[in-house]
Parts: C-alpha cells; sequence; structure tokens
C-alpha cells in the first residue's frame, strides 16, 4: 500500500457560473521513505496541490490518503516548508521553532523542547542566529528556519512548496545540499514542488510534471536512477540526467506549446509610419 | 576589595549598556551638526513669532484708533487726549482686549511660574501651620485638613495630565477586549456595527451630558466632587473609539500565511489567538491607542470646562470669563502648554508603536 495516495482527485474554486477547476484527475501514490518532486509552471495550481496533501484545503471529489486514512485536516505526521517561509516575525529564530516543538511534543518539559529545538537549529546551521529576530536573517537564513521548524516536529513525511524559489542559486544549491542531507540520514518520506527541473532531477527520485491548470493534472512520470550521492557538477555528464532533463523539459515546453496555440489569433497591426520616413 | 570594586564596574557596564539599547530603541540619535535642520526652523520660528507680533500689534491699533475715535464723538476732544496718553503709557488699567503681543505672553509665562513658587510656599506654610492640628486629627482618626487653596498652573496641567491617563486607561480597558471579541467573531461585528458607526462620531460636549446624567444619579446623595469622574469617564468614552475600530480590523485581517502556520501546527483555539493572532494584530492595536491618545488630549479641554474639573479646560475657560489685563496672554500659554503636551505624548505613543510593530515582509 502506498504512503501517501490520491484518487481521482478534482478541486473546484467558487460555485456555480464562476466555478473553475483548478485540479481535475489527479492520481498519485508515493512509496515510503521516496523522494518525489512535482515540477509546473507557476500558477499551474501546485500550491493547491500541496495544501490539499498537508489538510489546509479539501478536495472537491476525491481522496487523498496518508498511511491509508483519509486526510481530515493538518497534522503533524506531515511537516509542510511553505514557499514564502511564514515565520513569525515578532519571534526570534528559537521562539519560531520552540512553538513547533512544543506543539509536536505537548508533554514534554521546557528543557526538552529547549535542546530539540537548538538540535535542529544547529542543524541548518542557524546556532549562531540563534536569538535573532527573522527580519534579521537573509532570505536563505529565514528558509532553514522554516526547514527547522517543519523538522522539528519528527513528520513522517516532509512537503515542501517550491521552498527554494525566492532564493538566489547559490544559497539554493547549497539549501538543497542540506536538504537532501538531512533527507539521507533517515530517509522521511518527501513530496517535492518546485518549477525547476534541475532541482527536481537533482534532489528526487521521481519526478512528475503537472500539467498547467485550469484542469491541472498530472503527467507521465520520469524515474531518476541516478546513485546517491548525486554530484552536481557530474550530473551535467550523466547520460542519465541529460536523456531525462531533455525529455521533461520537451515534455514541459511541448504543454506550453499546446498552451500557446490555443490563445493564438491574428491582429491587424495599423497602419503607421513615422513622419520623417518616406512612404514608398 | 578590589574584586568587589570590579564587581560593580560591570554592573555599571551593564546598566551603561541597558540605557543604551533603551535610548537606541526610542530613537534618541546623538544629534548630527547639520546647519540646514537647525537654521531652517529657527528661521521659521522667528518669522512665526514676527508675524504674530505684526498681526497682535495691527489688532491692538485698531482697537485703540476705535475706543479713541468713540471718545472724541462722544465726549470731546480732551477725554480723546486723555484715552490716548493712557494707552500710550501702557498701564494695566488701559490694556486692549485683543490679541495678546509675543511679549505679553512672554510676560504671563513669567508670572505663571513666579505664581507657581508662592503657591508652593502658601502650601508650606499651609503644611507648616496645620501641622499640630492634623497630626492630632490623624490621631483621633478623623481626616487631616488638606489645602484647598489656590493652584497654580503646574497644579492645573497635573490635574490635566491625569483625567487625561484615566480616561485613556479607561479606553484601553473598554476597546481593546471589546475590539478582539468583534474582531474575531463576525457575527458580533455585524450585531455591534451599527452601536460603533452611530456613537463613534458623537461630539465630546454630548459624551459629557450623556455621563453627567448617569454619574450623577448613580452617586446620588453623596457630597463628594465627582467632576474627576465624570470628565475622565466623558474622554475615554469619546477617545476610544479609534483603538476599538482598529483592534477588530487588526484582529479579523491577520495574515493568511500565519493563519496557515497556526492550523499547520496545530495551535489550540486560545493558543492560537494569544500566540498568533493578538502579536500579529499589535502594531494595528497600538496605531489605535495612538490616536486614542491624541483625541483624548483634544477633547479634554471641552469637557474639563464642562465638568468644572479644575484642569487646563477651565483654566482657558475661568481665565476668558474674568478678563484681566492678563487673562488673553494667560489663554495662549495654556494653548502652547496643550500643544507642546500633545505633541509629546504623540511621540511617547510614536515610540512605542514603533517597538511593537514589523513588517509584514519581515517574515518572507
Amino acid at each position: 500500500m502506498a504512503y501517501l495516495e490520491l484518487k481521482n482527485i478534482y478541486k473546484t474554486y467558487g460555485e456555480g457560473k464562476d466555478a473553475t477547476e483548478v485540479l481535475s484527475n489527479i492520481n498519485l501514490s508515493i512509496e515510503e521513505g521516496e523522494f518525489v518532486a512535482i515540477v509546473g509552471f507557476t500558477g499551474s495550481g501546485k500550491t493547491t496541490l500541496v495544501n490539499l496533501i498537508n489538510g489546509l484545503l479539501e478536495p472537491t471529489s476525491g481522496e487523498v490518503l496518508f498511511k491509508g486514512e483519509p486526510v481530515k485536516g493538518t497534522s503533524h505526521e506531515r511537516g509542510v516548508i511553505f514557499q514564502n517561509y511564514s515565520l513569525l516575525p515578532w519571534l526570534s529564530v528559537e521562539q519560531n521553532v520552540l512553538m513547533a516543538v512544543r506543539e509536536a511534543f505537548p508533554k514534554r518539559e521546557k528543557a526538552v523542547w529547549k535542546r530539540k529545538a537548538a538540535h535542529y537549529i544547529d542543524m541548518v546551521g542557524l546556532t549562531p542566529a540563534i536569538n535573532k529576530l527573522p527580519k534579521e536573517l537573509s532570505g536563505g537564513m529565514r528558509q532553514r528556519v522554516a526547514v527547522a521548524r517543519a523538522l522539528s516536529m519528527k513528520p513522517d513525511m516532509i512537503i515542501m512548496d517550491e521552498p527554494l524559489g525566492a532564493l538566489d542559486a547559490l544559497t539554493r544549491g547549497n539549501l538543497q545540499d542540506q536538504i537532501l542531507n538531512i533527507w539521507g540520514k533517515d530517509k522521511r518520506t518527501a513530496l517535492l514542488i518546485t518549477n525547476d527541473v534541475d532541482e527536481g532531477i537533482y534532489m528526487a527520485d521521481r519526478i512528475i510534471p503537472l500539467r498547467p491548470g485550469p484542469n491541472a493534472t498530472l503527467g507521465p512520470e520520469f524515474k531518476i536512477d541516478i546513485e546517491r550521492p548525486r554530484d552536481k557538477t557530474e550530473l551535467n555528464d550523466n547520460p542519465i540526467y541529460k536523456t531525462t532533463r531533455n525529455a521533461i523539459i520537451e515534455y514541459l515546453m511541448g504543454i506550453g506549446e499546446g498552451r500557446k496555440s490555443e490563445q493564438q489569433s491574428t491582429y491587424i497591426l495599423p497602419d503607421l509610419a513615422p513622419k520623417s520616413f518616406v512612404r514608398l | 576589595m578590589k574584586q568587589s570594586v570590579t564587581v560593580s564596574k560591570s554592573e555599571e557596564a551593564k546598566w551603561l549598556e541597558g540605557i543604551k539599547v533603551v535610548l537606541s530603541k526610542l530613537q534618541f540619535k546623538t544629534p548630527t551638526f547639520n546647519l540646514k535642520k537647525i537654521i531652517v526652523p529657527v528661521i521659521s520660528i522667528v518669522a512665526f513669532i514676527g508675524i504674530w507680533y505684526l498681526g497682535a500689534e495691527a489688532l491692538r491699533q485698531r482697537e485703540i484708533n476705535f475706543r479713541v475715535e468713540k471718545a472724541l464723538t462722544d465726549q470731546g476732544q480732551a477725554a480723546a487726549n486723555a484715552l490716548q496718553a493712557c494707552f500710550a503709557s501702557n498701564e494695566s488699567t488701559c490694556q486692549t482686549n485683543t490679541l495678546p503681543s509675543p511679549t505679553q505672553v512672554w510676560a504671563s509665562v513669567i508670572t505663571l511660574v513666579n505664581d507657581y513658587y508662592v503657591v508652593k510656599q502658601d502650601k508650606l506654610d499651609f503644611k507648616n501651620k496645620t501641622a499640630a492640628v492634623n497630626a492630632k486629627r490623624i490621631a483621633a482618626g478623623k481626616a487631616p485638613i488638606v489645602y484647598t487653596g489656590r493652584a497654580s498652573f503646574v497644579d492645573i496641567v497635573i490635574r490635566s495630565l491625569k483625567t487625561v491617563f484615566a480616561g485613556f486607561l479607561l479606553a484601553f480597558f473598554i476597546a481593546v477586549p471589546i475590539g478582539i471579541v468583534i474582531g474575531l467573531s463576525p457575527t458580533l461585528r455585524n450585531a455591534i456595527n451599527w452601536f460603533i458607526q452611530i456613537f463613534k462620531p458623537v461630539s465630546p460636549v454630548v459624551w459629557y451630558l450623556l455621563v453627567f446624567m448617569i454619574v450623577k444619579t448613580l452617586l446620588i446623595g453623596t457630597s463628594s466632587d465627582n467632576s474627576f469622574l465624570i470628565s475622565f469617564i466623558s474622554v475615554g468614552l469619546c477617545a476610544m473609539w479609534a483603538t476599538l475600530v482598529n483592534t477588530a480590523v487588526g484582529v479579523s485581517t491577520v495574515d493568511k500565511d500565519y493563519i496557515n502556520v497556526a492550523k499547520v501546527l496545530k495551535l489550540g483555539q486560545l493558543q492560537k489567538i494569544f500566540k498568533i493572532i493578538l502579536p500579529s494584530s499589535l502594531p494595528l492595536i497600538f496605531t489605535g491607542l495612538r490616536i486614542t491618545l491624541s483625541v483624548a488630549w483634544m477633547v479634554l479641554i471641552a469637557i474639563e470646562l464642562l465638568a468644572q474639573s479644575p484642569g487646563l479646560g477651565t483654566f482657558v475657560w475661568e481665565e476668558f470669563q474674568n478678563g484681566s489685563s492678563e487673562s488673553n496672554s494667560k489663554i495662549i500659554v495654556a494653548m502652547f502648554v496643550i500643544g507642546i503636551i500633545g505633541f509629546l505624548l504623540d511621540r511617547f505613543m510614536l515610540t512605542i508603536q514603533n517597538m511593537v510593530s514589523f513588517n509584514k515582509s519581515e517574515g518572507i
């Protein structure tokens, strides 16, 4: 039985005439310990899909099964890393993480909470900034706090919604490695939503493209049979990497082309010429 | 011995450090010498006083001309000349009753300051005189005799400040809890909205009358002076609306990202309110409180005047009524004092507001 299973998911926003179907007929199953990436264009319904899985939204029809049980609301078993970090700006790094630890382990003592929080902050390398406020941190550091917060609840599955989307290329690479490192230690199930094909190939076992919405649905899956730990520089010469990358991009571009041709129409340009030009 | 010295030194250093932190938070920057920043306000102040002086002089001349002319037609040349001479001598019996000039106002400032020392001495004398009697009265279980003589200007200002702070606290304790509750519940918000919309624009005078009706009846039969009670309640009720509305808006429009965090962390309802909703609406609540304090200070004058509470409002009104040669300039002094205190109160609230506020982008 799959660890996480989505069966015939449809999600519609609005009602009656104004109803727009964002997701249609989504089927997905993720095995325990697997790292799956979903790649898609911006605005294709990725965040909606994530919110269905983490329990912030309910599907209009279909079922989300986690460990065989239907998902009802959020749960500490599924940790979420939001696209925009969503740290609480009035709390320090430690307090942000402590808040999560306290909720996940309500019966422990304060000292235990503090130790756990410190452990996860150390894991993302932010111990020197433990008492700082989010506004005093860089974008990359903020996202690391968000990672520490999600991990500190010891979730069975970790869901990442474009976690590195707003970061610069170098910070991005660093954080990818850090996330992989942490994931490699206890092989938790992970779902990564991204718009970067390279990031997906570098990090995931399996990539599934999301055909853009409205009526977004999942495309064919691509397995990434590259051994871990993967090396970014070597990856460029890896034949599997090249073929997979090309196939995915071709697929996504194909959808993009299809999308373009749908919108194509002819425009009649006005017959204008600058004054100084001699009309031929 | 030596050790204890070093310890106290480090303590001192800690204190200094603490004071520095507080100062930096209060936004007191070490003034850098900037010629433009100093000269421009100085020029504008000089210009203001100059225009004021010329204006006051013109008004004074107009009144003198009118009165001399009137004397001329009514009583003849001799009376007119006498009146002219009297005005020129600038004696206290021949003062115009118009806008006072800056010099007259400054003279009143000095009068009021001197008066403060006189009253202080009076109080001291009174205390000495009644010390023996009061000791006996206290021993006998009776209330001591207290000074009920003339109040100095400083006493008046302190009385006004007390009224405004009592009113502000009342507004705080009414508006913030109600604002939170109606911010959380759309049903209650709908239920109370008409009430807020109707009572928000009511004038301070009417609030005073309303409070007067109720308090007077509640305290019927007691002889104590309830002007302070009535005036601070009126001030509070009149000024609380900004806080009420801002709190409700702040609580009801918490950022969706924060609510999502609360959901993902599975915070309980109370936890959600105290750890997410309230902290994130603090900036708006404090904006409301700042408006409330400045409104409270503004309506205070009118309400004190009506309530006969011996504060600045009553001071201004009594000076206007008694019409002595210095009355007008004392009113102007009171005006400046009111303005300056209002400005300082606003600065104080702004500092607190800046301490608690954050940008939403800071979490992103």
